[in-house]
């Protein structure tokens, strides 16, 4: 897994190798969660989201989180980024503790959440805007980041004017845009269609070596986890806690194929596992007429 | 069907009010004191901006509404905000507020008159009372329909207050407020002429009463109207063409 940050320009990068800016200057931060615990208020009392969670993410790791729906994957994810700030419990970065929206820390969403009102490059630098930068400098990062993600034609498009990809792809340059130490990718590509999801996942990959930031991605799909990740974590459903941590011994670069390998499918078996039945899932035993249902579904 | 660009059908629609003006002086015989034909105010027209006679009270309608307008619809975009942004604000203040709007503004002007005096003052509060209210609710619903998700995204690139206002909030509802101050522009023009009714020397609404009384010149008094009307006319068309600048090419 290490081996991969030695050898950052290995891979090509998702348009070409970036000559500046998104080149891996400062390395990932570490991230650290002990015991944290967020509940929210919910009718009468409190929900408890997060039952206790510990996880250490070293500095570099892509760590993939997966769980059953409202496990509080997102919730997690929101308290790394300083968004929520949990009942109990500490988190750190790089030893620091997280006590708001950390300058090191960037975020993508599930939505693209890009400005509709702003071009696409006015939308990649409003991080840079909001920072205090000068307008050459913005100008000039602008370039840089439009370049790593492919979007230099689009730079004077508005988001409407967009496919979903490009608009994620939009809202990834601009999580780039500070040179964060660390991303925190909250379901980035489930809005997208299954090929173009392939593609951003192999990206993803080329980015990160280039980069050398920390990443940690919540995702719904097991496929992708497994894919992305050096680690995949399991959460229990709600109030979610560590219930797996695995350890995903692929070879860097990855390229889609290597998921038709046997460690593969193991890996995918335990975390299955883990999870658990899914509580909206279809009984074994259904009449005639539902069965062809049931056929259609798990047939897709 | 035959299709016309925007400028023939407005043209068009025009020639045909014209004409239906016309008809109905010709056959209904009415004398010019009741309904002067277009011909003869389109005459007064002209020779009343030409002598000068239309031309000051204008502009001192104009310096009413552009003042009240600016005062209102700048007080209303900061109370819109307030009402958006905090429940108490909008539990102690909307009442009042609403109380304000209903009672017509015909009944107020000759209170405010009396507490103003004649001059441009008591006009500009006229004003700024009536462009207050849609402007105000139109921006409590443009803040308060701002998308959360974009506010946790600056939330998250650390933005202060004031950026967030600038950068996010007012962008975001602006097409909400220009809404409000088209509406509000419209309304600033009857609050001016209502506010010289209940008593000033100089304005359109002055004039108003000159034609109909002591001067007794009924094509003058169509042509204030027409004045008024394009003065209307104008002011909405501008806040039209400053939304297609700001807000038209989302």
């Amino acid at each position: 897994m290490s081996a991969t940050r030695e050898r950052p320009e290995s891979a090509p990068g998702a348009a070409a190798p970036a000559p500046t800016g998104v080149t891996p200057a400062r390395a990932g931060a570490s991230v650290g969660l002990r015991d944290v615990a967020i509940s929210f208020p919910h009718g009468p009392g409190r929900i408890e989201a997060l039952g206790g969670v510990d996880l250490a993410v070293d500095g570099g790791e892509i760590v993939s989180l997966i769980g059953p729906n409202g496990c509080g994957k997102s919730t997690l994810l929101r308290v790394i980024g300083g968004l929520l700030t949990p009942d109990r419990g500490s988190v750190t970065l790089d030893g620091d503790p997280v006590t708001g929206p950390d300058e090191r820390v960037g975020l993508v969403f599930q939505e693209p959440r890009l400005l509709p009102w702003r071009t696409v490059a006015d939308n990649v630098t409003y991080p840079l805007e909001l920072a205090g930068w000068p307008r050459e400098r913005r100008d000039e990062r602008r370039r840089t980041l439009l370049h790593a993600v492919g979007l230099e034609s689009a730079a004077a498009a508005r988001p409407a004017q967009l496919s979903g990809g490009m608009r994620q792809r939009a809202a990834i340059a601009r999580a780039l845009a500070l040179e964060p130490r660390v991303l925190l990718l909250d379901e980035p590509f489930s809005a997208l269609d299954a090929l173009t999801r392939e593609r951003f996942n192999v990206e993803m990959h080329k980015l990160h070596a280039r980069t050398g930031t920390t990443i940690v991605l919540v995702t719904h799909s097991i496929p992708e986890a497994i894919f992305l990740g050096d680690r995949v974590v399991v959460l229990s459903p709600r109030p979610g806690r560590v219930v797996a941590d695995l350890r995903i011994d692929l070879p860097r670069p990855r390229a889609w194929e290597a998921l038709d390998e046997a460690i593969v499918s193991a890996a995918a078996r335990q975390i299955r596992d883990h999870l658990g039945p899914a509580d909206d899932q279809l009984p074994d035993e259904l009449t005639p007429p539902d069965r062809r249902i049931r056929d259609l579904w798990v047939g897709e | 069907m035959i299709r016309l660009s925007a400028a023939a059908s407005v043209v068009l629609a025009l020639v045909v009010f014209l004409a239906a003006w016309k008809a109905i002086v010709v056959v209904g015989g009415y004398p010019p004191f009741i309904l002067p034909p277009p011909e003869s105010v389109a005459s007064r027209f002209v020779q009343g901006w030409a002598s000068g006679l239309i031309g000051p009270h204008a502009a001192a309608t104009l310096v009413e509404i552009a003042l009240g307008f600016s005062a209102g619809a700048g007080l209303a975009l900061a109370v819109g905000y307030l009402l958006a942004r905090s429940v108490a604000a909008e539990r102690l203040l909307s009442p009042y507020l609403v109380a304000a709007q209903a009672t017509p503004i015909l009944a107020l002007a000759p209170l405010l008159a009396l507490w103003f005096g004649p001059g441009l003052t008591s006009k500009v509060v006229i004003c700024a009372l009536i462009v207050f209210f849609p402007v105000a609710v139109a921006t409590m619903v443009g803040i308060r329909s701002v998308d959360a998700r974009l506010l946790e995204l600056a939330r998250s690139l650390r933005a202060t207050r004031r950026q967030v206002v600038l950068t996010l909030e007012i962008p975001a509802a602006l097409p909400n407020i220009l809404g409000g101050m088209r509406v509000g522009v419209t309304l600033a023009v009857v609050g001016a002429i209502v506010g010289e009714w209940a008593g000033a020397e100089r304005g359109l609404g002055v004039l108003v009463n000159l034609a109909r009384g002591s001067l007794f010149d009924i094509p003058l008094m169509f042509a204030t109207l027409v004045t008024i009307a394009l003065v209307g006319v104008a002011l909405y068309v501008l806040v039209v063409l400053v939304e297609r600048r700001l807000v038209g090419v989302r």
